[in-house]
């Protein structure tokens, strides 16, 4: 039974004051298991406002859309957390699905841009007062919405899996080869190839050039380049592109394009099981596999209501330490060689990351698709001779690489002149662009879910939580160097304390049953602040299944800390955000 | 004074230089292609070059290793082999890209189904290497195969493995996860002896 029927029950006071001052727009949801108050969308863009100077609620963290088909409605919801730490305050609004038309929050929360973007492309739902309402994760000129409930992808077999297909009776041929064409597409019905015309990303670089801060009074004539940086980019950190305009080498607008990658995770989840959908957040963010499968296991674990035995939680935390030390040596290296080191850091830090690959793939039988984490535990215990090599690792190795990397790489002259005051994100700016993880850290905001709103046992280490104050590039840089330190002590500590027992208590059968709720579980991964947003309806497999993504949601800041800058700084400005293209477009 | 950093980080670099090539030195050539020199080039005490010479030499894999899933089959005392998949179609239901496909056999005489599978398929392109199926089989039949060297030139025609190719015996299952052969003996004969205790 979980507690979040509990929850609905006790409103915080700021819902009380809210339900108080705005009688009949906003009401508690009292539907079983979920937690919020509803707001009907004529007063959205006010009770945001109320909630964001007044009540101090100024860090929003999500914008998911839901489809609820059999009521007719889809419904956005807002997750919203205050920056000093603190409980979560959910608040949702519900629209009819034949006409969805929402107030955009953009105004209110400059985070939510690319958020309302990803509603409208994803579910269809219309955002009033966004300033450029495109596709994101889809071509402009796709038709339809995938994620809606009564949309089919093209390789289409069955609503949920597993299909009946595969047993008892079995189809020995794949469905890529029955489909028509033999193509992954699906084509309208009034489509006609002869006669249709792509418009070449028109609306793009439209919005680009509406978007050009161009400074008046300068009596040079000069014409705005727009050049594409990639999507075939050795240093976009995967298949990314921005579409820059540019007056000489400075950048004047910027818009990023994202979606290349895009697999349809969420739709995918939708159809698996709750148990299938762990190894596909392996997947997500690939350079730190197990953090993903611990914010989807504590979102599962908050909706059944159970905990996991002690030996377990030590084993996570030992794994998601060493997968942050993992994440931070690669960011550090490919910083460097977008910098232009070109690869001897990088092949430094993953001489060290292949130690730590190794304690994975002993463990957990796979160097980067984990796949450890089970609903109540991790699914095996450590093998035999992997705690002396852990030892090893914590107490010796690790931290006087980490040392050397520091001696070699802080105090470079080059690495300095290069990255200090570029890229600047003052500290309001990185809370109202919802970043988070540590590029809001180095802007001197010091928010870290490990402390601010602690999962797992993560209250009893010992740990500091690192900030830098300039918010520039060169401190992202450094607060990585710190967060390695922080991660080293707590893992000093937790292989000290490991205790013995069950790692998983009691074998789970496959088919959970999970109780009808919402609920939202997040992670302070390696990139930022990796969330997972769960609706169940009682049967085995998900209603809606979200991933808050902080590669994605980092990204809202891009544009405004590269305006200005060159076109070289930009390449380091992105390898400092530090993206993973599987997490940005799932 | 300007520079120093530069210079600093220079040594670094020309420290592990000095490094990569003294470990070959000590140890006199041997260091490749022999097991002692691939063991301590895997270990964390190296400080030179810790490249293996792949193909010529492989990194042995770790027993929880999983990529493509096998099924086992018991060795009679004739050589007669006895699978052990029921096909109770778990490993087909938890399966997350759905790519094992069972038959069930029937039995021709009195047409009812037996426990065994007609026809098995694990469509390996799509394979995640999860490893849920040999985590959920009850019946210990399929597990995780160490083999990962299996290129081939077309996909269409060789990537479906049928029930022939995925069939390897319990000796080739013991020799790749020995402690989890262990472990499985050990709860089959706390199995039995609870059995024999309770039928006294």
């Amino acid at each position: 039974m979980s507690d979040q029927s509990l929850n609905s029950l006790t409103e915080s006071s700021y819902e009380k004051n809210l339900i108080a001052r705005f009688p009949g727009f906003v009401t508690p949801d009292h539907r079983d298991g979920y937690e919020g108050i509803l707001v009907l969308p004529e007063k959205l863009v006010e009770v945001a406002k109320v909630l964001k100077d007044e009540m101090g609620y100024d860090f929003l963290s999500s914008v998911t859309a839901v489809d609820y088909l059999p009521d007719k409605k889809m419904e956005v919801v807002y997750h919203t957390y205050k920056s000093i730490g603190g409980p979560i305050l959910v608040f949702k609004t519900q629209v009819s699905r034949t006409d969805p038309k929402v107030p955009s929050l953009v105004p209110v929360y400059p985070g939510a841009e690319l958020q309302e973007r990803e509603a409208w492309d994803l579910m269809g739902i219309q955002f009033d007062g966004h300033p450029d309402l495109r596709r994101i994760l889809t071509w402009e000129g796709f038709n339809g919405h995938p994620l809606r409930k009564d949309w089919c992808e093209p390789y289409y077999e069955q609503e949920t899996k597993p299909f009946r297909s595969r047993w008892p009776a079995a189809q020995s041929h794949r469905k890529e080869e029955q489909t028509p064409f033999g193509q992954n597409v699906n084509y309208p019905r009034d489509f006609d190839p002869d006669s249709y015309e792509p418009d070449n990303d028109a609306m793009l670089y439209a919005s680009l050039r509406n978007s050009i801060t161009k400074e008046s009074g300068s009596d040079l004539v000069s014409d705005t380049l727009i050049v594409n940086l990639g999507p075939q980019h050795p240093s976009t950190h995967g298949v990314f592109r921005v579409a820059v305009a540019l007056e000489g080498e400075t950048v004047v607008g910027l818009k990023p394009v994202m979606g290349y990658l895009h697999r349809n995770h969420e739709k995918i989840g939708e159809r698996n099981t709750y148990l299938m959908n762990m190894p596909f957040t392996d997947r997500l963010d690939y350079f730190s596999s197990m953090s993903n499968n611990f914010g989807y296991a504590l979102a599962v674990e908050k909706l059944l209501g159970i905990k996991p035995p002690e030996r377990s939680e030590y084993l996570r935390i030992i794994m998601a330490e060493f997968t942050r030390i993992c994440n931070h040596l690669l960011a550090i290296g490919f910083f460097l060689n977008d910098l232009g080191a070109y690869f001897t850091p990088v092949l430094y830090a993953i001489e060290e990351r292949e130690f730590i690959l190794d304690i994975f793939e002993a463990v957990a039988g796979s160097r980067m698709m984990c796949n450890y984490f089970r609903f109540g535990g991790v699914s095996r215990d450590l093998p035999e001779g992997i705690l002396e090599k852990i030892r090893k690792l914590v107490y010796e190795r690790l931290p006087r690489k980490i040392d050397e990397l520091d001696l070699f790489l802080t105090n470079n002259e080059i690495i300095r002149s290069r990255t200090e005051s570029v890229g600047v994100l003052t500290p309001e700016q990185a809370i109202a662009f919802s970043e988070s993880g540590p590029v809001l850290r180095a802007s001197g905001v010091p928010y870290d879910i490990r402390r601010a709103d602690p999962y797992g046992i993560y209250e009893r280490f010992d740990f500091d939580v690192a900030v830098r104050y300039h918010g520039d590039s060169y401190d992202r840089y450094l607060i990585r160097i710190d967060e390695m330190r922080q991660s080293i002590r707590i893992l000093q500590q937790a292989v000290r304390d490991l205790p013995a027992g069950p790692v998983l208590e009691a074998k789970p059968p496959y088919q959970v049953m999970m109780p009808v709720g919402e609920s939202y579980g997040r992670v302070e991964s390696p990139k930022g602040e990796l969330g997972y947003y769960l609706v169940s309806n009682g049967s085995p497999n998900p209603w809606r299944y979200h991933i808050r993504a902080p590669s994605f949601i980092n990204l809202t800041a891009f544009e405004s800390m590269c305006i200005g800058q060159k076109v070289a700084d930009l390449v380091i400005i992105l390898g400092s955000i530090d993206i993973v293209l599987g997490e940005v477009d799932r | 004074m300007d520079g120093m950093g530069i210079i600093r980080g220079l040594g670094v670099t020309f420290k592990h230089f000095i490094d990569t090539f003294l470990d070959d030195l000590v140890w006199l050539g041997k260091r490749y292609y022999t097991k002692e020199g691939l063991a301590h080039r895997m270990s964390g005490d190296n400080r030179g070059i810790f490249t293996i010479q792949y193909p010529e030499e492989k990194q042995p894999v770790p027993e929880e290793f999983r990529f493509v899933p096998f099924l086992v089959y018991d060795e009679g005392s004739n050589g007669e082999r006895h699978v052990r998949c029921t096909s109770c179609g778990i490993c087909a239901e938890v399966c997350p890209p759905q790519c094992i496909w069972i038959v069930r056999a029937i039995d021709h005489k009195t047409g009812r189904e037996i426990p065994e599978p007609k026809e098995f398929y694990i469509d390996v392109d799509i394979c995640m290497n999860c490893g849920f199926c040999a985590e959920y089989c009850p019946f210990d039949s399929i597990m995780m195969d160490h083999d990962y060297e299996l290129s081939v030139y077309d996909r269409h025609s060789k990537n479906i493995y049928n029930k022939e190719r995925l069939l390897k015996p319990v000796s080739y299952y013991s020799k790749i996860r020995p402690t989890n052969y262990a472990s499985e003996i050990a709860a089959h004969a706390e199995a039995e002896s609870i059995k024999s205790a309770m039928q006294i």
